[in-house]
């Protein structure tokens, strides 16, 4: 294994992991729920608004708020600010950033929050307004949001690799068993891989159990010094290591892999840990196929072994591999940016022991990566980290 | 394989006509190059002045280099379909009522990889045939084809929606006493389309060529005088839920400019016939067109004008001609915004001076009037927007593109 050269995140933790329960569709707004999210936050801790220095936020439905707007509205006087528009990728950046950020002194106290809400027609508009190069040339296609791009790459990848439907049925059969220990979860009757097999197709190869439901949502947690988490007896997280890429492996023809794949190394040196060291995962599901691809990126197999490995591994709660346990995006719900802060807020409660009915027995080490931001015909942005838990 | 598409049967009146939605619309300033090379036909891709590397999207700069010096050329149109998917469940309205629909991706030869509307005959993993096309909104969309013919092709739903294809479709040709006017007629009736209505003026006046013009099955001769504001309505209460294509066959050409004319008698004629007629057919025929826009197999598609190259340069030798021309082909942008909710092409057939009576004096070449009706089918056929016909309009054209001042002395010396 690769030593790293980077500066080690000691003495900088995670802690407070808070969800704000989704909802299929919201009349409210997502400066409401971003506030919910704060309060949650603040209440966690113990501390007033005041103590918060710093603040990073991200959100598809603030409209015309960024950060800064969001100061005034929610009443915070910070020194630090930043507004993350990295989509599935966001809970990722928010870490690092912040964890730097009170490092170096720049801030104490960081709240990092995704919240967005779903009005019935928010996800149109968000899909309408995503990005030039989707604007000027998917939309127009009648793509309808990722899933004709995921499509695309799902059935490249199912023909390079082998993979069946069948073995994206997994991971989302896993899931849907873990969102029923999840009260929290959207969706809350089983799946079988039947149902999941005769689901309505959307975009061949995706059919209706490969897709997230839209909900509006918020998640968060606050990033501060160890003293300080300990002045305010905080359960705190450790923050082995992280890795973020971008636009990476462009010229590969059609996406096969994330830029996980050029920092894995990395990712695992930092940490000083190896993937068998990981007691659970929890990748960004947007769609399953996207969570094979990193299973194989972020080291638990090779490239193309994706398929062989989700038939050799129990993804459930109490399996071999737990993998999204909270249901994740596919059964929970994607609250727009919020998910990409599920998982990352999962897996927080796992290694601090207060995930309850969905807790893994003895989590001690876990991984939650992100992917976001299908531009044009991939995702671009990507990140892994590898948490701890206090004990370990 | 394509089966081949039915001729529509006649409309049930009970039944509701399905209105027109249009596909998103929304589109960078730069993307517009294709939009223009969609128009005439082109395949363009921006390419790099500095490295030479071709990109897609539209960019402001470079990928591989940074140069800003991106120019949309003429491009390879060959590349391979690496992956496609069925869409059967679309967000979008327009395309959630056309489902299932077929798109994918296809690595250019050149570089670049496009999402692009496929051909049913397109296969994964085989060589395509890539073009811009102007899609129901009027913006321009990739559309890969097959790269050999294939039975049917031009039957094909999806490219079905990007042209105005004269298959099943009723025509108005508007002045069937032109030669012109026949000659459009006749290469409509061989490109299918199912019947011909054809304008004349006062059809008691015999005319030459219209024995044969009688003669042709699945043509109607209707009462039509354009500058004459009631028999344009009279037809249209009569025929405009009929017709899917219109094309102003008009034509008043009359030589002089301003100063050898006595009077504006003339000049009023001109503006009667060719402007007021446009404006005539455009409010009786305009509405309901748009309206039926998506109104089936045999839905309103494309309104197509026949106008003098001069109207984007005077010829003084026909220099009021020309600004009548030049006021036609203005009011063509307004009506192609205005028809453009139906989805329904306004198609502008650019020519040089005609090999017809009025042109009597002008020294070759010339145009055809069957150059003008086989470009008028083509450009229906494969959905474009802006025609240039013959030797002189292309002449026009790069001399403009080139010095439009040096255009304005010379067509004056």
């Amino acid at each position: 294994m690769q030593s790293s050269i980077r500066t080690p995140y000691d003495r900088v933790v995670m802690a407070v992991p808070v969800t704000i329960p989704y909802v299929r569709y919201s009349i409210e707004s997502a400066q409401w729920w971003i506030g919910r999210a704060l309060k949650a936050l603040v209440d966690g801790a113990g501390i007033t608004p005041r103590d918060i220095d710093g603040f990073c936020v991200s959100s598809f439905t603030a409209g015309l708020d960024s950060g800064i707007s969001l100061t005034q509205h929610f009443g915070l006087c910070v020194r630090w600010i930043d507004t993350i528009p990295l989509g599935g990728a966001s809970a990722i950046a928010a870490l690092r950033r912040a964890a730097r950020a009170v490092q170096a002194g720049d801030a104490r106290i960081v709240a990092c929050v995704a919240g967005d809400t779903n009005h019935v027609d928010s996800f149109r508009y968000t899909l309408e307004n995503f990005s030039r190069f989707n604007q000027d040339a998917v939309y127009p296609y009648g793509a309808g949001g990722a899933n004709a791009s995921f499509a695309l790459i799902a059935r490249n990848y199912m023909r390079t690799f082998g993979a069946r439907r069948e073995d994206f049925g997994r991971i989302a059969v896993a899931q849907r068993s873990n969102a029923l220990r999840n009260p929290h979860a959207l969706m809350k009757a089983p799946l079988t891989l039947d149902q999941y097999m005769s689901a309505r197709p959307i975009a061949d190869p995706i059919h209706l159990f490969d897709c997230v439901m839209p909900c509006a949502g918020a998640e968060g947690f606050l990033v501060m010094s160890e003293d300080v988490a300990a002045s305010l007896k905080l359960p705190a997280v450790k923050i082995l290591s992280t890795i973020e890429r971008h636009n990476a492996f462009g010229d590969d023809p059609v996406q096969v892999r994330g830029g996980w794949a050029m920092d894995v190394d990395e990712l695992y040196a930092m940490a000083g840990v190896k993937p068998d060291d990981i007691d659970f995962v929890q990748t960004y599901d947007d769609y399953p196929v996207i969570s094979m691809m990193q299973f194989e990126d972020l080291g638990f197999c090779r490239k193309g072994e994706g398929p062989d490995f989700v038939r050799q591994h129990d993804l459930t709660i109490d399996g071999s591999f737990p993998h999204n346990t909270s249901g994740g995006q596919l059964s929970v719900g994607q609250a727009g940016a919020g998910g990409a802060y599920l998982g990352m807020v999962e897996a927080m409660r796992q290694v601090l022991g207060q995930a309850g009915p969905t807790q893994v027995g003895n989590a001690r080490i876990g991984l939650a990566s992100g992917f976001g931001m299908i531009n044009y015909d991939r995702g671009l942005a990507s990140g892994a980290a590898i948490l701890a838990g206090p004990g370990s | 394989m394509i089966e081949p598409i039915v001729k529509p049967r006649r409309k049930n009146p009970l039944q509701r006509t399905r209105l027109p939605t249009s596909p998103p619309r929304a589109r960078s300033r730069a993307s517009h190059g294709f939009t223009r090379a969609a128009a005439e036909g082109r395949f363009m891709l921006q390419r790099c002045g500095a490295c030479g590397a071709f990109c897609y999207p539209a960019r402001d700069a470079c990928p591989a280099c940074l140069s800003a010096d991106l120019v949309f050329a003429d491009a390879p149109r060959r590349g391979t379909l690496l992956s496609e998917t069925t869409l059967h469940v679309p967000a979008d309205v327009h395309f959630r009522e056309r489902a299932p629909w077929r798109v994918g991706l296809v690595a250019m030869e050149c570089g670049p990889k496009l999402v692009t509307h496929l051909h049913a005959d397109c296969e994964e993993g085989r060589p395509v045939v890539m073009s811009f096309q102007l899609d129901k909104s009027g913006q321009a969309v990739a559309f890969a084809h097959p790269e050999r013919e294939t039975p049917n092709m031009a039957d094909d739903r999806q490219w079905r929606e990007m042209t105005a294809d004269p298959k099943f479709r009723r025509v108005l040709v508007t002045n069937g006493r032109s030669i012109v006017g026949q000659e459009v007629v006749a290469a409509l009736k061989a490109a299918g389309a199912s019947i011909v209505f054809v304008g004349v003026a006062e059809p008691w006046k015999p005319f030459r060529g219209e024995e044969a013009l009688r003669a042709l099955e699945g043509v109607e001769i209707v009462p039509l005088d354009i500058g004459d504001e009631k028999s344009v309505a009279d037809l249209a209460a009569d025929i405009g839920g009929k017709v899917d294509i219109l094309v102003n066959t008009t034509e008043h050409v009359r030589a002089g400019g301003l100063l050898d004319r006595q009077g504006t008698s003339v000049v009023r004629d001109e503006i009667d016939q060719s402007y007021l007629g446009f404006v005539h057919l455009a409010q009786a025929f305009g509405p309901v067109m748009r309206m039926r826009g998506a109104d089936g197999v045999n839905s309103a598609a494309a309104w197509v004008n026949i106008l003098s190259v001069y109207a984007l340069a005077n010829w003084p030798v026909f220099g009021a001609y020309s600004a009548s021309q030049a006021a036609c082909l203005s009011l063509s942008h307004s009506l192609r915004a205005e028809l453009r909710p139906g989805g329904v092409k306004v198609v502008n057939v650019l020519t040089g001076p005609l090999d017809i009576e009025w042109f009597q004096t002008v020294p070759p070449p010339k145009v055809a009037p069957r150059a003008v009706a086989s470009a008028i089918v083509s450009a229906l056929k494969r959905g474009l927007e802006d025609v240039f016909v013959g030797d002189v309009a292309e002449d026009i054209r790069q001399r403009l593109a080139a010095n439009p001042k040096a255009v304005e002395r010379e067509l004056g010396a």
